[in-house]
């Protein structure tokens, strides 16, 4: 990982002072939880932990027998490179747009993040007053409507939260940047390229890392509300198993298994993106 | 904007008109909806967009409770209002809080471990709250949490979001500011305060926002962890309306509630607005 | 809002320092809407019969959202007393050795005189074990039915006052309702259920072996037979033929049938309320379609629901308020009322009694097709079922049939994916709670 800053403050306690709020928050909520909650994977409990036996590594080895689970892997990544790759570039387009016209441009952001409310899974309300207008198509039985309904919804979550962020970025781009280039004779498209899309390079790339972690792990609400995974295991993505085994069916020991592989997936791929892309982004 | 192309402006606002107007279009189905009365609602398929009479009934029980005509006695929503209010704003601030300080000390100091504890603030994001909710029940009830704002929010700070924003935002800010900052004889938390805070105006505007809508919207953590209904927030009020399946649910409420728990957010949206506008006029670097 | 906040709060305070001689009894639920008011009704009416406990009861999300509550709570030495679980929970439940105490104990221990009989067999059967002790009191239960548009029919040439009995006749009447225009003749909510389980009990064959698993953990499923397959391919045929249209899992159809769209559906009886509230047309139930060459057809149908469970750890005292609520809620003044609110059935023949005597029945016709499905002696295989892993092998039930009906595959195939992926669960249960 690369930090570009040359300039440092020089104090032997300041910086734990700075890191301990958080320190101390993510090992209490995080890591002693997420380590227990790990630790099921080698063990076979019921559901009350009544009794627990330790099986070693008998549950991933089910896990990578269940052919539906290797399928999940492939609808995963098909899910996740749609879902980030539109939620990006859609949002950078209306923020591009929605640059020039600020700050009547926030309307689109408010009504965004409402509708993201409203669509909460937990809710449905969006999704009856969907049928209630005759919108229906049979994503039922149809795997492929049954993609594009995942596919949309998640992006259209992710768009709001997307566009917010481009549009913070685009903001902060010194005006006189912008200015000096178009005297010089650049176009907009020239003045995009060349000035804008790399100084907002690093939300680009937060946003990135960020949009995969979400199609990842924090879709299965929404895939629970629209397709429960079906037609069949069509549109079951990894995260919605463990979802479905760890929380529906009691399924802890399973559950834990499958987080762990879902865990170390993630991570290589993030590990991956700082690597090989960071090194592209303008600090 | 910087040169006159009417084409191009005129075409940014339709894309953004017709951005605002998809997204628009549930939440004017939910409100036409509040207008009705359930039984419109369901029977007629598609829901017909004529306005009903129904609107001030419908709010008013959403927001005071009461017996509706169907005789069932619908709780109070303004409680639960406040309760995801008061959440909602301990976590934005929560997080905002600490990951400022933490971006900044690994951004801008060199100390042993600096790596490690910025991966450790990170991974954060690799485990939903879900998979892990049971053994943070334990430990939140454990330390005596349970049907408090403690326990509602604390477990939802610890997350790395805000930090990794901060922490690409914090790089971008030139060295210069810091050696300048530096000559004119000022700590650490100084140029932390007078400088970069002010730097980053933005970039927290956007991450209130959001931290906000999520706190708004957390369901699954405040079910578990409350127990005494005048802790419930607002989501979890809206489920509870929500009849799965077997009885009818009264949707012209339902949606009242939805349209009265967007409020909120929606107000925070609008007052952030001015954060974003002014970020444009300061950050002349 | 901060004024009456305050005064809320200190209303609360004075209550209970007065209340504070009260045992609190803590139910958790899932009830929401206006049944979640049956709920509160249910225990006002306890507390108001007497002074030592109070019932409060607590919406805690939907089945498993409460059952993870629960879970979370009981680790944490902080569960409620009583807890409301669904009936493919029951194993689950069942086989957490320490985690509850049958109802049948709490009972006895609190000195009430328990007499199964009282119970209507094939309902409170579901909860029994196998030495006649009642685990779990049923508390919402339901039961497929078939529910049909009366006005569909005038306008296809039927008789609305006649519905098909059998599938044959279903499928006529399907047709003429297609040829009449109708783009949904028929479609079904909880497919699995309906489809397979009580499917299965209907006809007085086995759904697993082991009688359904009551009889032991060795269980496995046995929906490979002829007769499954038949059934599956008729509704496969239908579904090709446009006479059968899938509408979603779980109840997701029912909004199908209140709307008009679909004209006939099989769904829980328990949709009544819904169905009298929102639809705009007469409509009809009558019992399920069956199979009449079939020996034994029709035989009684399964419940659905969920039951009450009373959780361990709680002291003596407790559990005689516990107690208490039971034996109030199984009064059949309070059975029949409840019956006739909310659609659910009657959990004791005298409630059946009472509400028939009380002329319910003609008032609302239609309403005792549910009980008379289930006021019949159980057989060896239509007492319910009991497997562990039940909500997965459910979903996997539903994976299977949706690759029927999409025509990926075909239904002999579809059910032996079924049983082979659904005994791979039962066979980890046994093996986790040997």
């Amino acid at each position: 990982m690369t930090f570009e800053k040359r300039v440092r403050f020089r104090s032997s306690w300041l910086p734990w002072a700075l890191v301990a709020p958080q320190l101390l928050v993510v090992v209490l909520f995080f890591f002693w939880p997420a380590g227990q909650a790990l630790l099921e994977s080698v063990y076979e409990s019921d559901a009350f932990g009544m009794s627990s036996t330790f099986v070693g590594l008998d549950n991933f080895k089910r896990l990578f027998a269940d052919e539906t689970y290797l399928q999940s892997f492939w609808t995963t990544a098909i899910f996740s490179i749609w879902v980030a790759g539109c939620g990006l570039t859609i949002a950078l387009l209306l923020a591009v747009m929605a640059d020039r016209i600020v700050p009547y441009a926030i309307a689109p952001a408010v009504v965004g993040v409402l509708w993201v409310f409203m669509f909460t899974p937990s809710m449905g309300v969006v999704s009856h007053a969907l049928k209630q207008a005759g919108v229906d198509w049979n994503h039922l039985l149809n795997s492929t409507h049954a993609m594009t309904l995942i596919v949309t919804a998640a992006v259209w979550k992710q768009i709001s939260y997307n566009f917010l962020f481009f549009l913070a970025a685009l903001q902060s781009v010194p005006k006189s940047l912008l200015e000096a280039a178009a005297i010089d004779g650049a176009g907009p498209w020239m003045r995009f390229w060349t000035i804008q899309l790399p100084l907002i390079t690093p939300t680009a790339f937060f946003l990135l890392v960020v949009n995969i972690v979400y199609a990842f792990f924090d879709t299965f609400a929404i895939i629970d509300a629209t397709t429960s995974g079906g037609p069949g295991k069509d549109t079951a993505i990894l995260v919605y198993k463990v979802y479905q085994d760890g929380f529906k069916a009691m399924d802890l020991g399973g559950s834990a298994a499958q987080s762990v592989v879902l865990m170390a997936i993630v991570i290589a791929l993030t590990v991956l993106q700082f690597r090989y892309i960071e090194k592209r982004v303008n600090y | 904007m910087i040169e006159r192309r009417p084409l191009a402006t005129f075409l940014s606002h339709l894309i953004v008109l017709a951005g605002v107007l998809i997204v628009a279009f549930p939440v004017v189905l939910a409100l036409v909806a509040t207008t009705q009365t359930s039984e419109q609602i369901v029977q007629n398929f598609p829901m017909s967009m004529v306005p009903g009479d129904n609107l001030w009934a419908s709010f008013h029980q959403a927001l005071f409770g009461g017996q509706t005509a169907k005789g069932n006695t619908l709780p109070a929503v303004a409680p639960m209002l406040w309760v995801s209010l008061v959440s909602a704003v301990i976590i934005s601030f929560g997080k905002i809080a600490i990951s400022l300080l933490s971006a900044f000390a690994i951004v801008y100091f060199r100390f042993p471990f600096r790596n490690l504890i910025f991966w450790m603030i990170f991974i954060t994001l690799m485990l939903p709250v879900e998979v892990r909710i049971l053994p943070t029940y334990a430990v939140v009830s454990s330390l005596g949490m349970l049907d408090t704002y403690a326990g509602l929010t604390l477990p939802l700070i610890a997350s790395a979001t805000a930090t990794f924003l901060f922490r690409q935002f914090f790089l971008t800010v030139p060295d210069e500011l810091v050696e300048a900052a530096r000559m004119d004889g000022a700590g650490p938390m100084r140029f932390f305060l007078d400088i970069l805070l002010p730097l980053s105006r933005t970039s927290i505007a956007a991450l209130f926002v959001i931290q906000f809508i999520y706190g708004w919207n957390q369901y699954l953590w405040p079910l578990l962890v409350t127990t005494t209904e005048d802790m419930y927030p607002i989501v979890m009020g809206i489920r509870r309306l929500m009849a799965g399946g077997d009885a009818s649910t009264e949707w012209n409420v339902v949606m009242a509630t939805a349209i009265l728990a967007m409020l909120p957010p929606a107000l925070v949206v609008i007052l952030m607005q001015k954060w974003f506008v002014k970020g444009l006029v300061d950050t002349e670097k | 809002m901060k004024l009456r906040n305050t005064l809320t709060s200190m209303a609360l305070a004075l209550t209970a320092l007065s209340a504070q001689a009260q045992t609190e009894i803590q139910m958790w639920h899932s009830m929401s809407g206006a049944l979640g008011e049956w709920v509160n009704g249910l225990a006002n009416s306890y507390n108001q019969s007497q002074k030592d406990y109070k019932v409060v009861p607590v919406f805690k999300g939907n089945y498993d959202e409460s059952m993870t509550a629960a879970m979370a709570a009981f680790r944490g030495g902080n569960a409620p007393h009583v807890l409301q679980v669904f009936e493919v929970g029951t194993a689950t439940m069942m086989y957490s050795k320490g985690a509850i105490v049958p109802v049948a104990k709490v009972m006895k221990d609190a000195g009430y005189k328990f007499d199964p009989s009282v119970y209507i067999p094939a309902v409170a059967g579901y909860y029994t074990a196998p030495n006649g002790d009642i685990q779990s009191l049923p508390f919402n239960s339901s039961t497929p039915v078939f529910w049909y548009n009366k006005d569909a029919f005038k306008a296809a040439g039927l008789d609305p006052e006649s519905p098909p009995k059998t599938w044959t006749e279903l499928t006529l009447a399907a047709s003429k309702l297609k040829a009449s225009g109708h783009k949904c003749p028929f479609t079904t909510a909880w497919q699995t259920w309906v489809h397979l389980e009580t499917f299965s009990a209907w006809h007085d064959v086995e759904f697993a072996t082991q009688r359904n698993g009551f009889k032991g953990l060795n269980a496995r499923l046995n929906v490979t037979t002829p007769l499954h397959v038949r059934h599956i391919e008729n509704l496969a045929n239908m579904s090709a033929n446009g006479l059968f249209v899938y509408k979603g899992r779980a109840g997701a159809a029912g909004a199908t049938f209140e709307s008009g769209e679909c004209a006939m559906y099989t769904n829980s009886s328990a949709a009544y309320a819904g169905i009298k509230r929102n639809a705009k047309f007469a409509f009809g139930v009558s019992t399920l379609p069956y199979y009449p060459d079939v020996k034994g057809a029709p035989q009684n149908t399964i419940i659905g629901g969920a039951s009450l469970w009373v959780m361990a750890g709680k002291n003596s005292n407790e559990y005689k308020g516990v107690a208490g609520f039971f034996d109030h809620l199984s009064k059949t003044d309070v059975q029949a009322k409840s019956h006739q609110d909310t659609g659910y059935l009657p959990i004791t023949t005298a409630a059946y009694q009472a509400t028939e005597k009380s002329g319910f029945y003609k008032q609302n016709p239609g309403t005792d097709v549910s009980v008379t499905q289930m006021v019949r002696k159980t057989t060896d295989r239509s007492q319910g079922i009991r497997l562990g892993n039940f909500v997965q092998i459910r979903t996997i039930m539903d994976e299977e049939l949706e690759q029927v009906w999409s025509g990926k595959k075909s239904p002999k195939d579809g059910l032996e994916a079924i049983k082979k992926r659904g005994d791979e669960l039962l066979v980890r249960f046994e093996n986790a709670n040997r």
